[in-house]
């Protein structure tokens, strides 16, 4: 099933000068295709400015496209009467640790989202627990936000997300203001609800190591889909990720030019272990040649 | 300076006043602030003074700790106290020493208002001591609920002060790091005048400003991302329902007051009103 699907989708705004005079329109997003299929991790890849965080919040109906159409679950983004539909079943989790937080405790934060739907009391507490519970943070339901680290305060706000129910979550850079330890702890979390819960992840980001567990990766530049295709496929063509700013992982890189110095790796080598096996392997044969 | 302030501040503690209804408490406290001016009896003050000290026994809230909060108005008190020494004038004159005249009104209304200022002190900053700032506003959204039918929006105004309320610690550390990365340039924050130290300031203000705003324009985002549309068709987590001991606690406000009135209406030597 089709859990997301964007046809064609442009994103245009006004460009505008000191004094607010309009002087041109800039085209965020260019049609753009997509689709994303139930239980799938898909993610977005891009540098600073391709429009991938503008896609982003096209799915959750904060902004509505200018041209095209975004589907999700089903249904029409730009139908007012689906709004509240569209946000359930797509949650967000933004960059900014703390400028998600609404509670000052955060137990009430988790219950946010439901109080909005409009949950019976008795069920909101039953969901706060088992979303708190899920990202591993029941210990912590009586804190302060302020209190917790950035990584805490991210798995809070996808905990915020999940007690809403949604099929689908949404990303937008969750790690790119937490320190490593902060990162794992995130990516980890997220990993975990995939497991247990079957939703659809979709991951933006410009941390190449963060996507090599998805089913599919999408590759922005300047409002365009690029590249798009399985991690293997994408790290596989360095040079052309490179044209668009981006890297591929260390273990790849390293791989790659081992691979141009006249060693036979094959492409697209993603995890570490990957690549030990290989050159072992090489080694291996090398030997038994010799002898 | 203003961790001096105890008013706004919660003292977690497990009591029967702390499990109260905030609304009760909101409604209270108030009852109790007028008790404070309808009355001007040494008898009257007793009864407050005995109902305020079982209160504060009952909270659990170290007394030591409330009297703190008197510290930031102590300025304040003195100045009443000595101006309506000094300038109220009626009944026998007590003092004259060259041209101080202390007369025996002016002596009571000093006495009377040093009383009620401290009481008001102490009751209004018992409430906030002994509710969370969530339940503080969830009791006020409830109380001025009825204001919605003039359209007076309610809800939005108890969700603006609770949100105020989270950011206050992140604009304050936002704050300091600001501070700290203007010191690093060279700004001298500490030197000069008040009009140089005032001027210091708009370095700081301006990017604060700046974040405020674009934290807010994010929240908001996250808000709606949410589904906050609103207070139309929200339910809540922790909603309020008066329990026993909530009805128990108006019923013995109600004595109280009672009583602080029929005292103030037949007990004779009431003389004036304030």
């Amino acid at each position: 099933m089709k859990m997301i699907q964007a046809e064609e989708l442009v994103y245009e705004y006004e460009k505008r000068d000191d004094e607010g005079n309009v002087i041109g329109m800039n085209r965020a997003i260019d049609e753009v295709n997509i689709d994303v299929q139930q239980g799938q991790f898909v993610a977005i890849l891009g540098h600073n400015g391709s429009g991938k965080s503008t896609l982003a919040k096209h799915i959750n109906a904060i902004l509505i496209p200018t041209g095209g159409t975004m589907w999700v679950n089903g249904r029409d983004t730009k139908d007012p009467n689906e709004l509240m539909n569209v946000r359930q079943s797509a949650g967000m989790v933004f960059q900014n640790p703390d400028n998600q937080i609404i509670g000052t405790v955060v137990e009430e934060d988790v219950g946010f989202g439901p109080e909005n739907l409009g949950v019976p009391t008795e069920e909101i507490w039953t969901r706060v627990e088992e979303s708190l519970k899920a990202v591993g943070m029941l210990e912590y339901r009586t804190n302060s936000p302020n209190k917790l680290s950035g990584g805490q305060k991210q798995r809070v706000a996808i905990a915020g997300v999940i007690a809403m129910t949604p099929q689908c979550i949404v990303l937008d850079e969750p790690t790119a203001m937490l320190d490593p330890n902060g990162r794992k702890e995130v990516l980890q979390t997220v990993q975990e609800l995939r497991r247990q819960k079957k939703v659809t992840v979709i991951l933006i980001t410009h941390y190449m190591e963060e996507v090599i567990d998805a089913d599919h990766v999408y590759v922005m530049d300047s409002g365009h889909v690029v590249m798009q295709g399985t991690p293997r496929e994408i790290f596989s063509q360095v040079d052309e990720l490179k044209k668009y700013h981006l890297d591929v992982p260390q273990v790849t890189m390293l791989a790659e030019e081992l691979r141009k110095r006249g060693l036979e790796l094959p492409k697209g080598i993603l995890r570490r272990e990957e690549l030990v096996r290989y050159i072992t392997e090489l080694w291996r044969m090398q030997n038994v040649n010799r002898t | 300076m203003i961790r001096d302030i105890t008013i706004g501040q919660y003292y977690p503690a497990n009591s029967l006043i702390h499990r109260l209804d905030p609304r009760v408490k909101i409604v209270c406290t108030l009852l109790f602030l007028i008790s404070l001016f309808v009355q001007n009896s040494f008898l009257g003050y007793g009864i407050a003074t005995i109902f305020l000290v079982a209160v504060v026994k009952i909270s659990r809230v170290p007394f030591k700790f409330i009297v703190k909060g008197l510290k930031a108005i102590i300025i304040l008190l003195m100045f009443t106290v000595v101006m309506n020494l000094f300038l109220t004038k009626g009944g026998e004159e007590v003092i004259h020493v060259g041209f101080i005249h202390i007369y025996e009104k002016g002596l009571r209304t000093c006495v009377f208002m040093a009383i009620r200022l401290i009481y008001l002190i102490i009751g209004s900053s018992l409430m906030t001591l002994t509710t969370t700032p969530n339940a503080l506003t969830d009791g006020i959204e409830k109380l001025l609920h009825p204001l919605n039918k003039i359209h007076v929006p309610v809800h939005e105004v108890a969700m603006m002060m609770s949100i105020a309320l989270r950011f206050i610690p992140i604009l304050l550390e936002e704050t300091d790091k600001i501070m700290k990365a203007q010191i690093a340039r060279g700004a001298d924050l500490e030197s000069g005048n008040l009009i140089q130290k005032t001027k210091a300031m708009v370095p700081i203000l301006v990017p604060l400003f700046v974040s405020a705003f674009r934290r807010a324009n994010d929240l908001a985002m996250a808000m709606e991302a949410r589904c906050y549309h609103g207070g139309e068709g929200r339910t809540k987590m922790k909603p309020l329902i008066y329990k026993k001991q909530d009805y128990v606690a108006y019923a013995v406000m109600i004595f109280y007051m009672a009583a602080v009135i029929l005292i103030g209406r037949f007990v004779t030597f009431k003389l004036w009103i304030f």
